[in-house]
């Protein structure tokens, strides 16, 4: 039997239409094709409600007069108004700006260089690598209250380095206004550079060794490899690392209250503990959420063009 | 009894039409093939029929009964993937038990069927081993032996040979033909190896962008191909196309190839020619030629009236131990030649060979279908 | 950077001992806050008065570490930080559990069953990932207030839930999205349902992520301060906010000592998980962050 005419040209109609056919599904098929909704269901409505409808909760929040209770009276971008001129928050958010800076690109640093160095084909790599992350497992509230102490400038290192013979050395940020936010950078690179040196190991590790080899047999040495070859391989991880340190930097709260309490006064704030005081402690609900509203357009202005890129590159991948 | 029936079914993905009214009947205990390049439709058919993927149009039938919409556990199909899918937190034994235990078969019967089930693919002393433990020929058997365990109406083979080397693919492609023969199931098999079409099939169903284009027996679609790209898809090296004119002369109808003024005629045959062919006389045509058509010169090719001599040089040998292949000069193009090895040739040798004629086919140039 | 030949030179064996100088003095300054935490930590006030940070205990003491656990001021009550731990527990716990069941089932219900709209499902649910927690901290207290569930543990835990469940859905959904979809689809043939498929194929090989995924929680969930000042009361509050409130205590004399057991305890969970199982640690804090 040789059908060379199988393929009968809209023949189709005779047989079960469509809308025939689609009766005939089953309980099972109905099921099948709902369970896996019914399980996400849960979680898409508690994104909704907790993650979507509280940050439109707190925007209506920011646009009202709201002081220790909500209130719903409407003042329009009056609080943004008042944020702005309000100089504790430009001191947080020039100290967000300082700490942010420094902190990203110290952390980058130390970790880039600590990953090449690693990368060396170290003994005891493994124990070194525990060493350099273990921070990171640490809440920064105990990174807050142990460099408290370290930076404590009765008893800490400048003590230390007094008992050593340098009697006049002094090490007094933490109490210093002027200083204060410095310490933030110190105990928040110390916790997180170990994370981006992991990353960027990760990263090495991932370079396709031909690369490296083709680079050995072009006569190149071995820092001009890792600047002109193996680093822009690297950019992908650059910019996540850089994307996660922002992020963390922008959320900073509870290394500010364990470590300066914001202080010398309001000296070491951050936006995140402005927030915090100002909804909380202050009754100023209504300027706490404005300020909220503004960390996480900060946030966005980082994330979307990230995930753009990403999305884009994905596209094209 | 048609044990699978697939009627005008249709599958778009957004904007792209996978597969476009596909129909097929295929009988119980019928061996039918699927191939095709890939992206021609193939395994999203095989999807739906599995139920694995709901189809945009069109309808299924299993045994008879419409599974359209039903869910791939009601269809009772089973099926042998390329990655064979063992599970593997399971043992060879759990494997294959576990359909049986889906179905609420009671466990005596499941472990006596798995037992069976293990004899006959002599897979016995693995049966308490992880598939990790396995080797991907063990693991093939394992697969199939998951399948054999349902006893489905139908079964399903996703190119289950491609992922083990050359000749350990040859031996299960016999056991496979063998436990057709002694199970006496019905197969839809995909793969996009030719010969193991050619050597499974019960029939062949040739597929490309989503159309079905011939649907017959191995030597049908091998012989009689409806079209340029099935004549093309079957067969390796490849049929020749040769661009010819089609002339009628004293011989009847033959086909001048090469240069106008000196052309070297084949005369196609007489008992071929059909009324239609005369409206292609004058007109450019494609000669199609499978290698082993033009060969050596034998004492029968003498006698026979569709066989004729050609002289002509050869440009490349490549011997394969059982045959050599060759490129010959015809007209102003090169075509393969098949000869036997016991030939001696070197390029640039003018060798003495014959074309047989009794197979060729002819093909519209431009729509690329079958003339004759 | 294997299988490549290295010129033994002098200046390389130099170079080698300088990477290895810097990476053993990195390594001690890594360590040394840590190890400032334990020294102090065991020392009596008066050896912390007349040395330094770095001078060795006269005589070791573990008074701190007993006083820390049930006598430290945490504001105007002095009962140690033991109780605290305690309410951690409590609310990591079922915090833990809760998001990384959840977490599974929203992996393998998004990769393993393709419906219309899962890639913006996946993106609406990944965005709770990014958002800053401040954003959402007032709605949230009055929400709880309503509930019923202000300073309570259960507040505590259907908050940690709620924000936790975006990262728990990104780790299973990365994972289960490298499981063959064929395993998947014999399950289908040979019968399987829905949570048959799960129960019986997905989790016996999901070993990895769960850990990686509990670990990942119980970090952010036990290191948690921002919720836990903000929705707790001094009956619920966890170790966190209540080794803040021993170091704030204005109570009574500084106690260093004190202090520095107390974030010892508040901190060794996480450690000891950490030394136990960094690897499984590292690769949660890489897909948690890198995306994958």
């Amino acid at each position: 039997m040789n059908t060379r005419a199988s393929v009968q040209p809209r023949a189709g109609h005779l047989f079960a239409p469509n809308s025939a056919s689609r009766v005939r599904r089953n309980g099972a098929y109905w099921l099948q094709a709902w369970l896996p909704k019914l399980v996400l269901a849960p979680s898409v409505a508690a994104a909704l409600f907790f993650v979507y409808g509280f940050m439109l909760w707190t925007f209506v929040l920011s646009l009202t007069n709201s002081r220790m209770l909500p209130s719903y009276e409407f003042v329009g971008f009056a609080q943004y108004a008042r944020l702005l001129s309000n100089d504790r928050w430009l001191v947080a958010s020039t100290n967000l700006v300082i700490f942010g800076a420094l902190f990203i690109a110290i952390c980058l640093a130390i970790g880039i260089v600590l990953a090449i160095l690693l990368d060396q084909r170290i003994r005891h790599e493994g124990a070194i690598r525990t060493i350099y992350l273990y921070p990171m497992a640490l809440s920064f509230i105990v990174t807050g209250v142990a460099w408290k102490w370290i930076l404590n400038p009765g008893l800490g290192i400048q003590q230390v380095v007094r008992d050593w013979g340098w009697e006049s050395f002094t090490f007094d940020w933490l109490v210093n206004p002027d200083m204060a936010v410095y310490t933030l950078v110190i105990a928040g690179v110390w916790q997180a550079s170990g994370f981006v040196m992991a990353l960027f190991l990760a990263g090495l590790r991932a370079v396709d060794d031909s690369i490296i080899k083709a680079a050995q047999l072009d006569g190149a040495s071995l820092p001009r490899i890792y600047w002109r070859v193996v680093l822009p391989c690297l950019r992908p991880v650059l910019f996540s690392a850089v994307m996660i340190l922002a992020h963390i930097a922008i959320k900073s709260f509870d290394l500010v209250v364990a470590l300066t309490g914001g202080g010398p006064g309001y000296a070491s704030d951050l936006p995140a503990t402005f927030m915090y005081d100002f909804s909380f402690s202050r009754s100023q609900i209504g300027m706490g959420a404005a300020s909220a509203m503004m960390m996480l357009a900060g946030v966005l202005a980082i994330i979307v063009p990230y995930l753009y890129s990403e999305l884009r590159s994905r596209d094209r991948g | 009894m048609s044990a699978l029936e697939i009627r005008n079914v249709r599958k778009d993905f957004g904007r792209t039409r996978v597969l476009r009214e596909v129909s097929l009947s295929i009988d119980s205990g019928e061996f039918l093939i699927l191939v095709g390049p890939s992206g021609c439709g193939k395994s999203t058919l095989m999807n739906a029929i599995a139920g694995l993927e709901p189809v945009t149009d069109g309808s299924i039938l299993i045994g008879n009964e419409e599974v359209t919409w039903r869910t791939p556990a009601e269809r009772d199909i089973a099926m042998v993937f390329q990655s064979y899918a063992l599970y593997p937190s399971m043992t060879v034994r759990q494997n294959i038990a576990f359909g049986l235990e889906m179905r609420k078969v009671p466990k005596a019967e499941r472990e006596a069927t798995v037992e069976r089930v293990a004899k006959l693919l002599q897979i016995t002393p693995l049966l308490d081993r992880k598939p990790s433990q396995l080797s991907g020929g063990q693991r093939q058997r394992v697969a199939m032996g998951r399948a054999i365990a349902r006893q489905p109406t139908v079964y399903l083979f996703d190119e289950p040979l491609s992922n083990l080397d050359a000749k350990l693919r040859v031996e299960m492609r016999t056991e496979i033909k063998k436990l057709h023969q002694t199970l006496g199931t019905t197969i839809v098999y995909v793969t996009h190896d030719q010969i193991e079409a050619m050597t499974l099939a019960d029939r062949i169903a040739v597929m490309r962008e989503g159309r079905l284009l011939q649907l017959g027996t191995p030597d049908e679609v091998y012989n009689d191909p409806v079209d340029m790209f099935v004549a093309s898809f079957m067969g390796s090296p490849s049929m020749n196309f040769i661009p010819a004119q089609l002339v009628r002369d004293e011989h009847g109808i033959s086909l001048a190839i090469g240069a106008a003024s000196d052309p070297y005629r084949l005369p196609f045959p007489a008992a071929r020619t059909t009324p239609d062919l005369d409206a292609w006389v004058g007109r450019r045509v494609v000669l199609g030629l499978r290698p082993e058509h033009i060969s050596e010169r034998t004492p029968w090719g003498e006698e026979d009236a569709n066989t004729h001599p050609l002289t002509t040089e050869v440009t490349v040998a490549e011997p394969t131990g059982a045959d050599i292949l060759l490129r010959v000069r015809l007209g102003e193009d090169e075509v393969n030649a098949r000869v036997s090895p016991k030939q001696n040739v070197t390029p640039g040798d003018r060798l003495p060979l014959q074309v047989d004629m009794a197979r060729a086919v002819l093909f519209d140039p431009e729509r690329e279908t079958r003339i004759a | 950077m294997d299988n490549v030949i290295r010129v033994q030179t002098p200046g390389a064996l130099l170079a080698r001992g300088g990477i290895y100088a810097a990476l053993i003095f990195m390594a001690v300054v890594y360590l040394a806050p840590l190890l400032v935490m334990l020294l102090t930590s065991v020392k009596t006030l008066e050896d912390i008065r007349a040395g330094n940070l770095l001078s060795l205990p006269r005589e070791i003491t573990f008074q701190p570490w007993l006083h820390a656990w049930s006598e430290a001021c945490t504001g105007i009550r002095c009962e140690g930080i033991g109780g605290y731990v305690w309410n951690s527990v409590q609310i990591v716990v079922p915090a833990v559990v809760i998001s990384t069941a959840i977490g599974a089932l929203n992996g393998y219900a998004l990769t393993k069953w393709r419906f219309k709209g899962q890639e913006w499902v996946f993106g609406m649910l990944l965005f709770g990932c990014f958002i800053p927690f401040q954003v959402i901290l007032l709605p949230m207290a009055q929400t709880l207030g309503w509930l019923g569930l202000g300073s309570t543990t259960t507040g505590l835990v259907l908050v940690h839930v709620v924000y936790g469940i975006a990262f728990t859905t990104l780790f299973f959904r990365n994972y289960y999205v490298n499981v063959p979809d064929e395993l998947i689809a014999a399950a289908k043939l040979d019968g399987a349902g829905f949570f048959r498929i799960f129960l019986r194929i997905l989790l016996p090989v999901s070993t990895p992520i769960i850990v990686v995924t509990v670990i990942w929680q119980f970090t952010q969930v036990w290191n948690d301060f921002l919720f836990g000042v903000a929705y707790s009361s001094h009956e619920t509050q966890p170790v966190t906010v209540a080794l803040n409130n021993v170091v704030n205590s204005t109570t009574g004399v500084r106690e260093y000592n004190v202090d520095m057991a107390a974030a010892m305890i508040a901190a060794l969970p996480t450690l000891l998980v950490y030394v136990l199982a960094g690897k499984y640690f590292v690769r949660g804090l890489t897909a948690g962050s890198v995306k994958g």
